[in-house]
């Protein structure tokens, strides 16, 4: 019988196969660190007076509590500059490549792993961060560990994993101007809930899902964890190629000959059998958002917040209830008629080139709407190097808003970047959950698309509502 | 880590769904740099409402979490596992959970069960008859057991027996350091090296 490709990725890296219900011991290609999950697994190695296996499959960067604006200072929480210096002290210690604040390479450690041209197909990669799924759509097997799982991954180089199940997600057809990769991922956990995928290595196919660049593929393996799966996939084709060739640490020669050689021979065999399968019309996609405080709390913005009685299953009702209250929801209370206090355009979700870009294009040569706060925060040092060369920067401080420095800012807000309580946020990020960008703060996940029509109209909106709003203003003008 | 095989305490009803680990600990208290001391941080949002379940007695000291679907999903912060610990928590009982919580739990010798959603709801009005009462969970039996009542919990047979014997993952991994050796050995050599340092191609 024929392999999926998870399938293949994970036999390739089995280093002792498991006995009577015993896990594969995995070997990892590639350890992305950084400063949140670390301390406690270098001090678990200096403790047990273990070195650090593979220095050259290990890369940190600082990211979650790094500031967004006058990152030449001194950080100021303390705590936060302590993680930080922790984090310099042990990479110095054990010889761990790092790339810190200012520096051109620092960035969103998922943003970070693929510019480098690290990320490979059929690799396997962890992080003690659970999206490192997102490098999942370049073919990896990509997934979020904690932190006693770091210090394993140290000392080790593998981890003892249980077999998983596979679920295809099957995106059919083309999606409309104004929708997004961000609205398919939001309309997938909708449909089959945060624990929908547990178990499950997702992998994503289909016409819609190959017609998506690499970022938008990034945004979708991202939140795959968002459904409770352990991993988002989707099959290295020429696109995948197309992005990594050239890339710093990209194969050459010989080398890269040898191992597009071997990408083309992990996609999914003809023949294979998925555990679970699920189908997502792209051609009926809206544009997505979420009202509750889970990601699998979110309809199609043309909508109304859903009234809890609708809900059959009583978690689910109960769920919606207390979603609601905390969000200041009404049930009936159309999606477009939400204001928010401010966009988030961030996080390693939507905070690449292609994002900026889309954003950029939208809001280009308007004002944002009176009151709001804007915030743009590129994901890595580079992308926004990038950006500037393109004269976006430009684009988004005529527009209002605030042109940050690199990192997870308001995504968590371990940084100064947060939400006041009861503060509404529309964000690019992936996490509504209570409290998540700041305490008592309120999130509507969106793509950026949204999230700069949002900012424009200053209530819940997507492009298409700005050209309604454009075609009225000319009829009155007629 | 210290073996296990039985815990007693009282059961906590924690009636919820959803708990993701933003909830078990805000991302505030993220920013330390050691394994202990984060007791105050569990739950922090929801302790500020005075009437939540663990600021009441009898269930201030710890004792065994039953709660519904969907326990610790989110974050990879192991941070979790370390605040229900501290505070008390040995064990927590639900229909399913975040599949990173789970894996950290079984490193740092909190039990995770799975029992059906019936027997959370059961549970919960065995705790609100008598509160504070008693309850054994036995990791060898794989049940739990609150006053004539005896229910089945799931946990893989692999975690239970490192639960049970106290092995550090660590070291029973570097037992296959040769194997580890030889895989090495075949790897391609167009796989991903982050030393040297290249920059500067594009
Ligand atoms: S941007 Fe947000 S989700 Fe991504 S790594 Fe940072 S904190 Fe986590």
């Amino acid at each position: 019988m024929g392999r999926t490709l998870a399938e293949k990725v994970w036999d390739d890296h089995v280093v002792v196969k498991g006995e009577d219900g015993s896990p594969d011991l995995v070997y990892i290609d590639l350890h992305l660190v950084h400063e949140v999950t670390s301390p406690q697994a270098f001090d678990g190695l200096r403790q047990a007076d273990r070195p650090l296996r593979r220095v050259d499959l290990t890369i940190a960067t600082e990211d979650h509590n790094t500031p967004t604006i006058a990152i030449d200072r001194p950080i100021e929480d303390p705590t936060s500059a302590k993680q930080i210096s922790t984090l310099r002290d042990n990479a110095a210690e054990f010889g761990v490549r790092i790339h810190s604040l200012g520096d051109k390479e620092q960035g969103i450690v998922h943003i970070v792993g693929p510019q480098l041209g690290l990320t490979m197909p059929g690799i396997t990669v962890v992080c003690g961060d659970s999206h490192t799924s997102t490098h999942g759509a370049f073919g990896a097997m990509a997934f979020g560990i904690g932190t006693s799982e770091v210090e394993h991954v140290m000392a080790t180089q593998t981890l003892p994993l249980k077999p998983f199940r596979t679920m295809a997600v099957t995106v059919e057809g083309t999606l409309r101007p104004g929708v997004t990769a961000k609205d398919i991922i939001l309309a997938v956990i909708a449909q089959i809930g945060t624990g929908g995928g547990a178990g499950y290595v997702f992998e994503y196919r289909g016409s819609a899902i190959r017609a998506l660049s690499i970022e938008g593929r990034m945004t979708i393996c991202n939140m795959s964890i968002e459904a409770g799966a352990r991993a988002g996939m989707v099959a290295p084709d020429q696109t995948t190629f197309d992005y990594i060739q050239g890339r710093d640490h990209a194969p050459t020669g010989a080398d890269w000959d040898a191992a597009v050689e071997y990408w083309s021979t992990l996609p999914t065999d003809d023949d294979a059998v998925f555990d679970a399968e699920i189908f997502i019309d792209a051609d009926a996609l809206e544009p997505f958002v979420t009202w509750g405080t889970n990601p699998g709390q979110g309809s199609p913005l043309s909508e109304s917040v859903p009234d809890p009685a609708s809900f059959s299953d009583p978690q689910d009702r109960a769920a919606a209830e207390k979603a609601l209250a905390y969000m200041d929801l009404a049930p009936g209370t159309p999606l477009k008629d939400i204001r928010v206090d401010t966009v988030f355009i961030g996080s390693c979700t939507n905070s690449r080139m292609e994002d900026l870009r889309a954003a950029a294009e939208i809001i280009k040569g308007k004002r944002k709407a009176e009151g709001l706060r804007v915030l743009v925060v590129p994901g890595s040092a580079r992308v926004r190097l990038e950006a500037e060369a393109e004269g976006l920067d430009q684009v988004f401080l005529d527009f209002g808003a605030e042109w940050r420095f690199a990192g997870c800012s308001m995504c968590l807000g371990m940084n100064p970047d947060q939400l006041a309580p009861g503060e509404r946020c529309a964000s690019t990020s992936n996490r509504n959950f209570e409290g998540r960008q700041g305490k008592g703060g309120r999130t509507h996940l969106v793509s950026p698309l949204v999230a700069a029509a949002t900012a424009i109209r200053g209530t819940l909106s997507s492009p298409w509502d700005l050209e309604m709003d454009a075609r009225t203003e000319q009829e009155a003008m007629a | 880590m210290d073996a296990i095989s039985t815990l007693t305490g009282p059961i906590i009803p924690l009636r919820s769904s959803n708990t993701d680990t933003d909830q078990i600990i805000p991302a505030v208290f993220l920013k330390r740099v050691t394994k202990t001391g984060y007791d105050d941080a569990l739950f922090h949002h929801w302790r500020q409402d005075p009437a939540f379940v663990l600021n009441q007695e009898p269930y201030r000291h710890g004792g065994i979490l039953v709660t519904g679907p969907d326990f610790g999903t989110g974050s990879s912060r192991e941070h979790a596992v370390w605040a229900l610990r501290d505070f008390g928590i040995t064990a927590v009982l639900s229909p399913r959970f975040g599949e990173i919580f789970r894996g950290n739990s079984g490193k740092q010798g909190l039990l995770t069960g799975v029992i059906p959603e019936e027997a959370v709801e059961r549970l919960w009005a065995a705790a609100d008859a008598s509160p504070g009462m008693q309850t054994t969970v036995d990791l060898v039996a794989r049940t739990v057991t609150i006053g004539d009542e005896t229910i089945d919990f799931q946990i893989d047979d692999y975690t239970r027996w490192r639960l049970l014997e106290g092995l550090d993952d660590i070291a029973l991994t570097l037992r296959e350091e040769e194997r580890i050796t030889a895989f090495e050995a075949t790897r391609p050599s167009w796989m991903p090296r982050t030393l040297p340092v290249q920059t500067g191609t594009r």
